[in-house]
């Protein structure tokens, strides 16, 4: 999966597709995710790194990803596979 | 290195479009205590579900109330509209307060005479009174409303037997302007129903009439409404002076005002528009103070204000179960409590607020009970902050008809907890377990065995 490259986002939280001219507000922890995206990173890898940092056990954070991807990819935010 | 707390991953697309109207602004602060005493705490201690009554906020909305209106009119008596909230507990406090017992069964009439409420102090309203209820209220000397002529004429022929003079008044039903206007309970106003029974009261000689009485609806946002009835009772008070040289001892004008809650599909939150204490109070004052009576034969107003007085009180504790999305992809939210539990939930839309800390990310969501029925809905959109499952949270301003109305319904019904004035937690009822509910249940002996 792989988040489009034109992707603006900032630190704040504010993402920016420029194909649409669509903005959108992400929480910190989607912050972090869309980075770890945009690094190429595997599920798996995001999901490790995820956990170190938050209390959150394995299955309720890989539901929220889940979730979390549907939305990016029905916004247009990620590349169709 | 100690974690952080987790908050689920967000994305809202910003939209530029007018909000709606579920765009209610959501909660900024988190409510963890109530009258000074850890929601988490409350949880460990006495479960989830929980209800938690405050009776600091009893006692202060009283207290307000009771002001409002003796402050605008000389002679003023709440009297507790026991079927609102009849935790014994919760009706102690308000004798406590001054009130008399307002009931409407024969259930509740023993309830507020085991409470300890004298006979004298206790209005028995409602159309289902038994023969041994009015036995016993006639003895007892309470204020017996009449609510239809077959009532009146079993009165009438009670008194034959017992040598005691029923002390009674009549409820009313009228057009206040209002919709829908209550005309099932009592005897019409317009139509003469209301001044032909008190003729009958007058002619049969058996009863005294002291009181004359009138509900005219609940949840009322009109203020005018009280002013209109106030008029029509004090018109029929003066009537029965002048026909009969008869004066009444009080005017009742029954409960109705709303509390803080915000209606379903209103628009605005019901703390910033509903009308208050002192917005009745002015109406139903003038309108006496105004009317024809003499200045030392005002009658006692009598007030039986149920929602107003304890809605603000109470609070619902409760847990995420879990988050989903919707076929259509709205976020939900299932939480520990159903509207078995919360049956005001298909009248209001109920604030919920966490009790932990929370960022600024919300999400609308629509909030299921647990209940595997389709029409378990707490609320169908709130704007809700970012909730994990296992957290907490307080649903505000359930103290009215939520205990009193609740189900035995796929769950056991829980605790009930009262904060005292010293911040300590009192169990005022306990929760329902297999055993409380199977000791109603009897087995034939022919059905206790099978097999499989
Ligand atoms: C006769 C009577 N009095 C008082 C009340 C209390 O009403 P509320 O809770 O609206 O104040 C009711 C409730 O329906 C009622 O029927």
């Amino acid at each position: 999966m792989k988040i489009k490259p034109n992707i603006a986002v900032s630190d704040s939280g504010f993402v920016f597709n420029p194909d649409t001219g669509e903005s959108f507000t992400v929480n910190p922890i989607g912050v972090e995710i869309i980075n770890l995206l945009k690094e190429n990173k595997e599920t798996s890898e995001i999901s490790n790194q995820v956990r170190v940092k938050y209390t959150v056990d394995q299955p309720t954070f890989e539901k929220d990803f889940d979730d979390f991807i549907g939305l990016m990819r029905n916004y247009s935010l990620i590349e169709n596979d | 290195m100690e974690k952080l707390r987790y908050e689920r991953p967000l994305i809202k697309r910003l939209e530029s479009e007018m909000p709606n109207k579920f765009g209610m602004k959501a909660e900024h602060f988190p409510k963890s205590h109530i009258d000074g005493v850890a929601v988490k705490d409350l949880i460990e201690a006495h479960g989830s579900p929980l209800f938690v009554l405050s009776e600091k906020t009893i006692r202060n909305t009283y207290q307000r109330a009771k002001k409002a209106f003796s402050t605008r009119y000389p002679k003023v008596q709440f009297a507790w509209s026991y079927k609102t909230n009849y935790m014994d507990a919760v009706c102690n406090i308000y004798h406590q307060e001054g009130s008399w017992a307002e009931v409407v069964s024969g259930f509740e009439y023993d309830k507020a005479i085991k409470n300890g409420v004298p006979g004298k102090r206790i209005i028995f309203n409602g159309p289902d009174k038994t023969i041994a209820d009015l036995t016993k209220a006639i003895q007892n000397e309470s204020l017996i409303h009449i609510d239809h002529l077959d009532e009146l004429y079993t009165i009438v022929e009670l008194t034959e037997t017992i040598k005691k003079r029923p002390r009674v008044a009549i409820r009313v039903n009228m057009d206040t302007g209002v919709y829908p206007m209550w005309d099932r309970f009592g005897f019409n106003y317009e139509n003469g129903q209301a001044w032909d029974a008190l003729n009958k009261i007058m002619a049969s000689g058996k009863m005294d009439l002291i009181g004359l009485h009138t509900h005219i609806g609940t949840f009322m946002l009109s203020a005018k409404a009280y002013g209109v009835a106030a008029r029509k009772l004090a018109d029929l008070a003066l009537g029965l002076k002048r026909k009969y040289n008869h004066e009444v001892k009080y005017i009742d004008l029954g409960g109705g005002f709303p509390s803080k809650n915000t209606l379903k599909g209103a628009y605005l939150p019901g703390n910033d528009t509903n009308p208050v204490f002192d917005d009745f109070a002015e109406e139903i004052a003038s309108a006496l103070l105004n009317a024809e009576f003499s200045p030392d034969a005002l009658p006692l107003l009598i007030l039986e204000t149920g929602r107003a007085l304890v809605d603000d009180a109470g609070f619902l504790l409760g847990t995420v179960i879990s988050n989903k999305r919707s076929s259509k992809g709205k976020r939900s939210t299932i939480i520990d409590i159903g509207v078995n539990l919360l049956f005001t939930s298909f009248w209001y839309d109920h604030k919920i607020t966490p009790a932990q800390d929370f960022t600024h990310f919300n999400e609308e969501t629509t909030v299921f009970g647990p209940l595997c029925m389709n029409i378990d809905v707490i609320r169908e959109s709130a704007v809700l902050p970012l909730l994990n499952k296992g957290d907490h949270f307080v649903i505000h301003t359930v103290g009215a008809y939520n205990m009193t109305q609740w189900m035995q319904f796929i769950t056991l019904r829980p605790r009930i907890v009262l904060i005292g004035l010293d911040e300590k937690v009192h169990i005022i009822r306990e929760a329902e377990t297999m055993d409380s509910f199977n000791k109603f249940e009897n087995m034939p002996d022919y059905l206790k065995k099978f097999e499989l």
